[in-house]
């Protein structure tokens, strides 16, 4: 094969892309800017380590099934794992939205990273509130019972009923899962390429 | 398992809930003891100081 021809190869140029835009040195580096020594930087990665123990716990939860997160010591243990880790999750996330919200972290063409978290967020919600209905009790009853009335004031209850467990579950576990950890994969990602938004302050020294 | 259950007590979840309620305003006890927590941490992050942030700044 010639050098032209492994040239126009999609695997050769998706490399090539793929290595230009994010170098090594770029995707893990060793050091970072000054202004990253605060602590309102620290939340974005307070959340993605409790997504972690999230879908840990989640998976383990799977493994056993809820008889065994109902009816044993280390279920209860699990479960409550899975449940405080969702609450570290929401409140480290909502503290680190505050925290970009406040400094335009959309600026220096980073709206791509921005977009990714605010989506990031609405797949969380959407994966807390079908584990809350997906728990097999007398709480997810009530909850299920309550918010169908509010989806289906929307009109989409004919494709998503809170009252089906069956498809609660598999939201819960496939589909929003799998929907939060690609975008939060994506979103790391965009922060590596574009870099840490910088405060306003620097920004201005920059441009000077 | 005992010294668990004792601490349980402490936080009984089995009772109704208290909600605060003020005109149109109605929030879950807890869900605002929550609300209150993130306010002082994202308080707390912006004005704490970083440890080794000075000497960061000199190696700069």
């Amino acid at each position: 094969m010639s050098t032209t021809e492994i040239d126009r190869q999609w695997t050769t140029r998706l490399r090539k892309r793929a290595a230009g835009k994010l170098p090594p040195e770029k995707l893990l580096p060793d050091t970072q800017p000054t202004y990253v020594a605060s602590w309102i930087y620290v939340f974005g990665v307070a959340t993605l380590s409790s997504l972690i123990v999230v879908i840990a716990t989640g998976c383990i939860l799977a493994l056993r099934g809820p008889f065994w997160w109902h009816g044993s010591q280390y279920g209860h243990f699990i479960n409550s794992m899975h449940l405080w880790s969702v609450e570290l999750f929401f409140f480290c996330m909502v503290v680190h939205l505050w925290g970009k919200f406040f400094m335009a972290a959309w600026r220096g063409g980073r709206s791509l990273t921005w977009m990714t978290g605010v989506v990031t967020f609405l797949a969380s919600i959407g994966a807390g509130f079908t584990g809350y209905v997906s728990q097999t009790n007398f709480d997810s009853q009530w909850i299920s019972t309550q918010a169908k009335d509010g989806i289906n004031s929307g009109g989409v209850g004919a494709f998503f009923n809170p009252l089906d467990l069956g498809q609660m579950l598999m939201w819960h576990i496939v589909l929003l899962p799998l929907a939060a950890v690609v975008l939060t994969g994506l979103h790391v990602l965009m922060v590596r390429v574009k870099g840490v938004v910088p405060p306003f302050e620097e920004s201005a020294e920059v441009a000077q | 398992m005992g010294w668990l259950w004792s601490w349980a007590a402490i936080f009984p979840l089995n009772n109704l809930g208290h909600y605060v309620h003020w005109h149109w305003f109605l929030v879950s006890r807890s869900n605002l003891i929550v609300i209150i927590l993130m306010v002082l941490t994202f308080l707390t992050a912006l004005f704490l100081p970083f440890p080794g942030r000075s000497s960061r700044k000199e190696n700069k």
